[in-house]
């Protein structure tokens, strides 16, 4: 399969969790969103890994996903604890940065 | 030779005593009242000192200090006193030597006020002796910004019913408050200000001297293009602060708004700061501006003139009679310097110095008054000669040197304007400064009347006149006006040797 | 001509000021009125002894000789712009004369007349009555127009003073201020004539101007304009019309100073000013005839008006203002020296008059001379006002007859026919008017039950000396004075005007065979005009009040609202653009991710085009 195909596709996922994290109300949509633009990110790195033998791209991979969990973990409980502060998770009531 | 630095310790002493006050009397009124008399003190000794030290028939920079700050881009610290800044100098002193007995009775943070005064009249002083112009607009800045806190804080509130078409901006600006009126204050002179330090860039750009002192740059030569857009700038910045028609608007609000000793200082000094860096700055440095634009100074210069004395006739409060008496007296300050002639000139100067002491006089006497009947209603008043007599001699004296009346100070600068408007390029500016002479007298005349005249007022009671240490700034400066009104000479003599080198390098054949 | 000496004048000018310094700075002293008034008496009657002496030792001058000694004042590069001094000539040495001796009796007349009031308001009175007179005399000493200009202001703030030394009466506070506001603006033209007149010449002084105007080397081209303007200063201060409504409303002050400020010396200021400046005046003949005009229009005018009142100071104010016009007439005619004359003959016996009817005024505590009356039996009250009245009017040997045929002469000779007319008839109705007022305020039927009036020695005896004084020098000018030539006819004309007026004041009150009534049922047009003052004081008024203060109040709204509400309108966009802009903050994350997201699409875009 050409390299083309699968920027597409990490393009295509990257879009769709854009697309997630801009419109979608329920908080911890928004952070499934997110970890679409991630793993999207992640695609494009092995695929380029792969279509120039450089280790480099899996490492950078490997990064990622590691601070993916980290960022999850991290998000979720920020989500809990505004869920305990608001009583809601939805994401148009979350205004305290408001200026 | 002074073996010291004479015009370091005039300017810092202030300062000084404002970090002592900050330091040393926390919580100890008298104590905080006593340092800042020492301190004033000192500094009106020694410029009476350097006033009578001054060499006249030397003339240009005396007492000058230069201690270099930043070598490569021109900045020095650099002091000096001419014949012009040197009465300015004594203006200042005489002004916030009274100031300090006129706000003998600040009751809330005494120290944070004497503190923040005694820091701006450093600024005040730093301005007037400057050389160069970097550290002059950092004095100049420094006497600024305190005014936002002295006004915001220790001013009065007045109400202004929103009227008219843009009655609807009053409300929303919330007109009338004391924070309204220091708000604007401060915007207004820092936009100025903006002005000012374009100037002072395109000046030392444009003439490639490489250095902010004005003794070099006066040296140097601008071509005349650039001479007229600095001068307009210059004269905008410095117009704003000596309350230009129409750019005056923060002066009513903030003189009423203020406290006693910031309004005499801002009305005595502080407004005579902006004429005087349209001469010493824009006619000084930029010959060629000064010549082109003299008829928008003087043209602006009448229309100040006669619509601050008609205001002044309209008002029923008495801080804003003054304050536009203020308006109307920077008119013919800026219409002497406008007329390029020597008597206009030295007119313009003994008018800074005439006026500031009037008006410093004026609002002590205000104070006071308000300090004893409470209110500031002209049309409630009435007959109080008869329990305040001091004052009410006082207040008029005020009022002759207002309008004029030979024996006062008021009269010699007035005089000296008049033979300089006919002199000058635009003999017509003669009528409109005789005309404001006149409505003068008017709004002069009829406020004591109804102050001090006729039957007492019912509305007030148990009124008294001065006491104690309130005496001081009453009597010194009822003394310097008349003093200065019958022997102007001690005066004009050195401003004189200084207006006289300026107008020749204006003039040109 | 003569010079005086320069030092006395300094004393005559020095004693005066030195006693106001005293009685200003001094509280105890000011406070006790018996030893103000002792301060102030001693250095006037010194004054008056120095000017004696000054007088006396004159020496004759060269014409090319200044009698002028001055000091610089206002410095200025290649010689002061102005100074001051003292020009000690006959003009000047007359006015000391003058001067010093009317303000002494009536100094001293006023420790009697004044007696019951508090005594640290007394002790104001004099200090100020001090400062008059320094400013008085050194108005007369002025060697040059600036310093004239001053003390002119000088003694126009000691009127403002003395009218309103009774400051709590509201009548007495507004006359005060009228009279400054009114005389300010005939000295804004006297100031604007100066000036122009020094840039044209480089000089105030007149000694310098006299000799560039003998020389030819005066530059002419705006000297009609520059003596108008100074004329106007005279018009003010010496209430020609139109702006003569000031000195009636003056009489609010005490009778002294009515007699001192408002009759003898103050308002003839104006007089004086075109005397001494004659030389320059005669160079612009056109401004004299005005002059002229002017002053017999206002002598009769002011006639008119004191036939119709009944407060006998409003009558004597009249009066003056009426014999200030004859004098400027006499000017205008160009013979000066008449007026001058007449100014200083007038100096004394309206001041007698003044003092005089402060006697009346003391016995029955009114101004209304309709409520006087009956004092006959006791000739020591009316004689001395009687003597007063007979000079006014022009009676054969007394004073005022050869001062006012000089003047009448003078017109005639100038050829100024109407301005003559007026004048004759100013001359009977003064001797109208005058009679009227004795024969009600002396001789008019008593009211009450008649008793011996009690009036204080010093007010009597200051009274009879000044009477002493004005026969004294009518039968000096009868039997020693030069007589000038003028119309045979003129001395009899103008006695048979005198006679007239005192006929038909006779006939009116106090024989009362002719009804006053009636006469001004006949003459009604002008007597409801005069009763109202022609209307002038409302026209002023009315200025004042719709015009000026509307004015300033459409100015001050202006400000207020126009020009500040432009300032807060700007103001008012700014916190609303703020607000504007605040709602891009909207808090919700979601909407940064898409300013984040928009914005990196947008470098994005810009990065490829630019590449391009």
């Amino acid at each position: 399969m050409p390299l083309g195909a699968y920027l597409t596709l990490a393009a295509l996922v990257f879009a769709i969790g854009l697309f997630g994290v801009l419109t979608r109300r329920n908080a911890v949509g928004i952070l499934l969103g997110i970890e679409l633009m991630l793993n999207a990110v992640n695609i494009n790195l092995v695929a380029f890994a792969r279509f120039r033998t450089d280790l480099a791209g899996l490492i950078f991979t490997l990064f990622t996903i590691s601070i993916t969990v980290a960022e999850v973990a991290v998000g979720l409980a920020i989500v809990i604890v505004l869920f305990r502060v608001r009583r809601t998770v939805e994401a148009d009531h979350l205004d305290l940065p408001r200026g | 030779m002074i073996p010291f630095p004479v015009l370091s310790i005039i300017t810092w002493a202030p300062f000084v005593g404002a970090v002592l006050i900050m330091f040393v009397a926390r919580h100890r009124p008298l104590a905080v009242r006593l340092i800042a008399l020492v301190s004033t003190a000192v500094s009106v000794v020694l410029s009476v000192f350097i006033f009578v030290a001054y060499e006249r028939e030397a003339a240009g920079f005396q007492f000058y200090e230069k201690v270099p700050l930043v070598p490569p881009l021109g900045i020095s610290y650099e002091l000096g006193v001419d014949g012009m800044s040197l009465l300015m100098v004594l203006l200042t002193s005489v002004i916030i030597f009274a100031g300090v007995f006129a706000s003998w009775t600040v009751a809330t943070r005494s120290q944070e006020f004497y503190a923040l005064l005694l820091a701006l009249v450093t600024g005040v002083y730093g301005v007037f002796v400057s050389l160069d112009l970097f550290v002059f607009f950092l004095f100049y800045e420094l006497a600024v910004l305190p005014m936002y806190l002295l006004i915001g804080i220790w001013g009065s509130s007045g109400e202004v019913r929103p009227r008219g078409i843009f009655g609807w901006a009053f409300r929303e600006t919330g007109v009338g408050s004391k924070e309204y009126a220091a708000m604007k204050l401060t915007l207004y002179l820092l936009f100025g200000s903006a002005f000012i330090l374009v100037g002072i860039f395109a000046l030392y750009y444009g003439t490639g001297s490489g250095s902010f002192s004005f003794l070099e740059l006066e040296a140097a030569s601008v071509t005349p293009r650039t001479q007229f857009w600095v001068f307009l700038a210059f004269y905008i910045g410095f117009g704003i602060l000596a309350g230009i028609w129409p750019l005056h608007t923060w002066s009513p609000d903030g003189h009423a708004s203020a406290p006693t000793a910031v309004s005499m200082l801002h009305a005595g000094v502080l407004m005579k700061l902006g004429a005087y860096g349209v001469v010493r700055l824009g006619m000084g440095l930029l010959p060629d501006g000064a010549l082109e634009l003299a008829w928008l100074v003087g043209g602006v210069a009448c229309i100040n003139v006669v619509y601050g004395a008609l205001s002044a006739m309209a008002q029923t409060d008495l801080k804003y009679v003054i304050a536009y008496s203020s308006v109307s007296h920077m008119g013919l300050v800026m219409l002497g310097a406008a007329t390029l002639t020597e008597a206009g000139l030295n007119g313009s100067v003994f008018q800074m110095f005439a006026h500031g002491v009037m008006t410093g006089l004026f609002f002590a006497l205000v104070g006071l008054v308000y300090e004893k009947a409470h209110s500031r209603e002209i049309f409630k008043m009435g007959g109080f000669g008869r329990a305040m007599p001091g004052i009410a001699t006082a207040f008029t004296v005020g009022g002759l040197s207002s309008l004029g009346l030979p024996a006062t100070s008021g009269f010699v600068a007035e005089i000296l304007t008049f033979m300089g408007a006919w002199r000058s390029a635009h003999p017509w500016w003669l009528v409109p400064a005789i005309a404001g002479t006149f409505l003068t007298a008017v709004y002069v005349l009829r406020v004591t009347k109804q102050i001090f005249w006729g039957p007492p007022s019912p509305h007030f009671h148990h009124l008294e006149d001065a006491r104690g240490p309130e005496w001081v700034a009453i009597v010194l400066l009822t003394a310097v006006i008349v003093l200065f009104g019958i022997a102007p000479g001690i005066a004009l003599d050195p401003v004189d040797t200084a207006t006289v080198p300026l107008l020749s390098r204006l003039v040109k054949p | 001509m003569r010079t005086g000496s320069a030092t006395l004048a300094l004393i005559v000018l020095g004693l005066p000021f030195a006693s106001f310094l005293l009685l200003a700075l001094v509280r105890p002293l000011r406070r006790s009125a018996g030893a103000a008034a002792g301060v102030s008496i001693t250095a006037i009657a010194g004054a008056l002894v120095a000017a004696i002496l000054d007088f006396r030792t004159a020496v004759p001058r060269e014409p090319t000789q200044s009698p002028s000694t001055t000091w610089a004042w206002l410095p200025g590069d290649g010689g002061p712009m102005a100074t001051v001094g003292v020009m000690v000539d006959d003009l000047s040495l007359t006015m000391l004369l003058l001067v010093t001796l009317v303000s002494l009796l009536v100094q001293v007349y006023s420790w009697a007349y004044l007696h019951d009031e508090p005594r640290p308001s007394l002790g104001r009175y004099y200090a100020y009555h001090s400062l008059f007179a320094f400013s008085m005399l050194g108005l007369v000493l002025a060697p040059n127009f600036l310093q004239m200009f001053i003390f002119w202001e000088l003694v126009g703030l000691c009127s403002y003073l003395l009218i309103g030394y009774w400051y709590d009466r509201p009548s007495a506070a507004r006359a005060a201020v009228k009279a400054f506001w009114i005389t300010k603006l005939g000295d804004l033209g006297f100031v604007a004539g100066i000036v122009m007149l020094w840039s044209a010449t480089g000089t105030f002084d007149f000694w310098t101007l006299f000799s560039m105007g003998t020389m030819g080397t005066l530059p002419v081209e705006l000297l009609p304009c520059i003596m108008f303007l100074i004329y106007l200063g005279a018009v003010g201060k010496s209430a020609q019309f139109p702006l003569h409504i000031w000195l009636p409303d003056a009489m609010e002050g005490p009778t002294p100073v009515s007699a001192l400020i408002h009759a003898a010396t103050m308002v003839t200021a104006g007089v004086f000013l075109v005397n001494r400046a004659f030389p320059l005046f005669r160079l612009t003949p056109d401004v004299l005839v005005l002059v002229a005009w002017v002053g017999a229009f206002t002598a009769l005018l002011a006639a008119s008006m004191a036939c119709v009142d009944d407060d006998i100071k409003r009558v004597l104010a009249y009066s003056t203002v009426s014999q200030l016009g004859l004098m400027m007439a006499a000017a205008g005619a160009a013979a000066p020296e008449a007026g001058f004359m007449h100014l200083v003959v007038h100096g004394v016996f309206k001041a007698l008059l003044f003092l005089g009817a402060g006697v009346v005024i003391h016995v029955f505590h009114t101004n209304d001379v309709f409520r006087m009356g009956g004092l006959r039996p006791w000739p020591w009250t009316w004689l001395p006002f009687v003597v007063a009245t007979l000079a006014l009017a022009g009676v054969w040997p007394l004073p005022g007859f050869y001062t006012k045929e000089a003047i009448l002469a003078g017109v005639l000779h100038a050829h100024l026919t109407l301005p003559f007319l007026m004048l004759a008839l100013t001359s009977l109705l003064t001797s109208f008017y005058m009679f009227r007022v004795v024969f009600l305020a002396f001789f008019a039927r008593p009211h009450g039950h008649a008793h011996t009036p009690h009036v204080p020695w010093l007010m009597d005896y200051v009274c009879r000396l000044l009477a002493a004084l004005t026969l004294a020098i009518g039968f000096r000018m009868a039997f020693f004075g030069e007589h000038h030539e003028g119309p045979g006819w003129l001395p009899a004309f103008s006695l048979t005007l005198a006679g007239a007026g005192f006929v038909l004041a006779w006939a009116m009150y106090h024989r009362r065979v002719v009804d006053p009534a009636r006469v001004a049922a006949a003459l009604w047009p002008i007597d409801a005009l005069a009763r109202r003052r022609y209307f002038l004081d409302a026209i002023f008024a009315g200025l004042y009040r719709w015009v000026l203060l509307t004015f300033a109040r459409l100015i001050g709204w202006t400000d207020r609202y126009l020009v500040d509400g432009v300032l807060n309108v700007l103001s008012a966009w700014t916190l609303r653009a703020g607000d504007r802009v605040r709602g891009l903050q909207t808090g919700l994350p979601q909407d940064y991710v898409y300013g984040v997201a928009l914005g990196v699409l947008l470098l994005f875009v810009l990065a490829q085009w630019s590449l391009r």
